[in-house]
């Protein structure tokens, strides 16, 4: 038998834009070649609502909804971001109990939105029962958020100046009884998962993104984090107090393949939970006294002039750029998406491997398109 | 770490004619850099042993038009980070409105790339040398830039509605509620 008889044909595969594994709207070309991947192109766009003209034509307080509509499982920390760039603009401070109830509010978001990717991987994975106690626990959070501000996914929680609603009598003792139960059950996560054999097979050894790629395609985050490098900017530029906290950043460790393949990356997100657990426990033992309306602007008008703020969302460091020319609406907010510069190293990483090994990848850099494509 | 002032005095010492402005005191400090020199300032900056701007952290487009403190033009901004260093700068660079176009800094910053390609697609601003200049968020045969001050939005796209301004303008002579939308609430004043 000749051996082109082996060789495979090239084929074009579109891969979405309705596809469950590619977390929302994206869609890859993938060339193969048999099973193996040669050229992957991401196509993005498809979830694009124009949110910077959007911005450009409300006031600044009016830009707040719209950026908990970018990364919709991250809303808290999207507008808490936004927040801390028009402060910075304005050089408005606010007050303690203000910057707790932030952290406090963005820590929980941040293991609702590791939990929500930790279980649509396992899912991607072809593991169905993570997804389901994920999704348990995620919906306790949710109950909470819906407590103190009405909404369960998009928030407008973080305002310029200080932040919708105090919390409810009762939060405390509520949130300390959910972390009671909840570090159990990252134990338990680690055991049905993270150390699974067939998990672990599945990822460890694919989607490896070197320290040097990662720094120069700029990927940020628990991505980041997974190739080993000690980053976050809640430690290297801490903004809202997180300086006066005691926690610890985990890094990828390359146990069982390779340093920065999936499963580090998903690892990453697995300790991120635990330290977050131990920053709400903190921020829930000191919180201060104060008005959380104390310091919002009644009309909220920037000088002339222009800021960048970047903050650590559950995805990496999203940054504001916002100019203002002196007038009512920002003259012009541009967002540097965390998704969008992890995203743009798939075809790197993808190249030369195996079609099925292309879901484990876009599973564990983690995009949400809301904020990819704005 | 390095203050603003004294990166900008390194780079002065390096393209002192390269260099048409900077701004110290305000909350960003910036440099403007004349747009040919992009590349060569940035790859500088990246080398330079003292500096060591390994990270571009935002690639922004800005188009000014019709601001009443701002002359007409087109920026194309660099927010640049050291991660060794942990110090930060602003690079500017100042463009005509019409065929706005600026050599590629893909070279120096990967993920350049992808932002240059945004701010083609948001601004038509064209970089030089890029690799792959494509439109990255609308759809390839989209007109126009939508972030240009003066865009007007198309009425259809591939026969498709895209503006439901219309029907809006339709109803509120109807006397119907049509909400607040800035968009909408422009076209009836206009």
């Amino acid at each position: 038998m000749q051996i082109e008889a082996y060789a495979g044909e090239e084929m074009i595969l579109n891969m979405g834009p309705q596809h469950p594994s590619t977390h929302g709207v994206l869609r890859l070309e993938l060339e193969t070649d048999g099973e193996i991947v040669r050229k992957v192109t991401p196509h993005i766009g498809y979830l694009h609502r124009c949110f910077e003209k959007h911005a450009e034509n409300v006031d600044y307080p009016g830009v707040i909804p719209y950026t908990d509509r970018m990364d919709y499982v991250a809303s808290m920390n999207n507008s808490f971001g936004y927040a801390l760039a028009v402060e910075k603009l304005m050089g408005l401070g606010v007050n303690e109990r203000v910057k707790t109830l932030r952290i406090l509010m963005a820590e929980l978001n941040r293991i609702a939105s590791h939990l929500l990717s930790i279980g649509t991987y396992a899912m991607d994975i072809g593991s169905f029962t993570p997804f389901l106690h994920c999704f348990r626990e995620r919906e306790k959070i949710l109950d909470l958020f819906e407590w103190t501000c009405g909404a369960r996914l998009l928030y407008n929680y973080n305002w310029v100046g200080g932040v919708s609603h105090d919390i409810p009598e009762g939060f405390v003792e509520k949130a300390r009884e959910f972390l009671r139960q909840f570090e159990p059950v990252i134990a338990e996560m680690d055991e049905l998962l993270t150390y699974n054999k067939i998990f672990v097979e599945r990822t460890a050894r694919v989607g490896i993104l070197s320290e040097e790629l990662a720094l120069t395609y700029n990927v940020t985050g628990p991505n980041l984090r997974g190739s080993g490098v000690k980053w976050d900017l809640r430690k290297e530029e801490p903004y809202s107090g997180y300086e006066s906290y005691d926690f610890d950043v985990p890094v990828g460790l390359g146990k069982y393949g390779p340093l920065g393949s999936c499963w580090d990356r998903y690892y990453v997100r697995v300790r991120e939970m635990e330290q977050s657990v131990q920053l709400i426990r903190q921020a829930l033992d000191r919180l201060p006294e104060g008005d959380v309306h104390e310091k919002v602007p009644k009309k909220v008008k920037a000088p002339k002039g222009e800021a960048y703020g970047r903050s650590e969302t559950p995805r990496g460091e999203l940054g504001y750029y916002i100019v203002s020319d002196g007038g009512p609406n920002p003259y012009r907010v541009k967002v540097k998406s965390p998704c969008f510069t992890a995203l743009s190293v798939l075809p790197i990483i993808a190249k030369g491997e195996m079609v099925a090994d292309i879901i484990a990848m876009i599973g564990s850099i983690d995009v949400v398109m809301g904020e990819l494509d704005r | 770490m390095k203050q603003a002032p004294e990166i900008l005095r390194i780079l002065q010492d390096k393209f002192a004619d390269k260099i048409t402005k900077s701004e110290m005191a305000v909350v960003d400090p910036f440099i403007v850099v004349s747009s040919h020199a992009i590349t060569e300032v940035c790859s500088f900056l990246k080398n330079h042993e003292g500096l060591a701007f390994d990270t571009l952290m935002c690639l922004s487009g800005v188009d000014y038009k019709g601001s009443k403190n701002e002359p007409d033009r087109i920026e194309v901004v660099y927010h640049l980070f050291s991660m060794k260093f942990r110090h930060k700068i602003v690079l500017k660079v100042q463009l005509a409105r019409e065929n706005p176009s600026v050599p590629t800094v893909e070279s120096v910053w990967a993920i350049a790339n992808w932002h240059e390609r945004e701010a083609y697609d948001m601004f038509g601003i064209h970089f030089e040398g890029h690799s792959d200049l494509r439109r990255i968020l609308c759809p390839d045969d989209w007109i126009g830039y939508p972030l240009r001050k003066d865009y007007v939005q198309p009425e259809t796209y591939r026969g498709m509605p895209v503006a439901p301004a219309k029907q809006f303008v339709q109803m509120a002579m109807e006397g119907q509620e049509v909400g607040t939308d800035p968009f909408v609430a422009d076209r009836l004043k206009g």
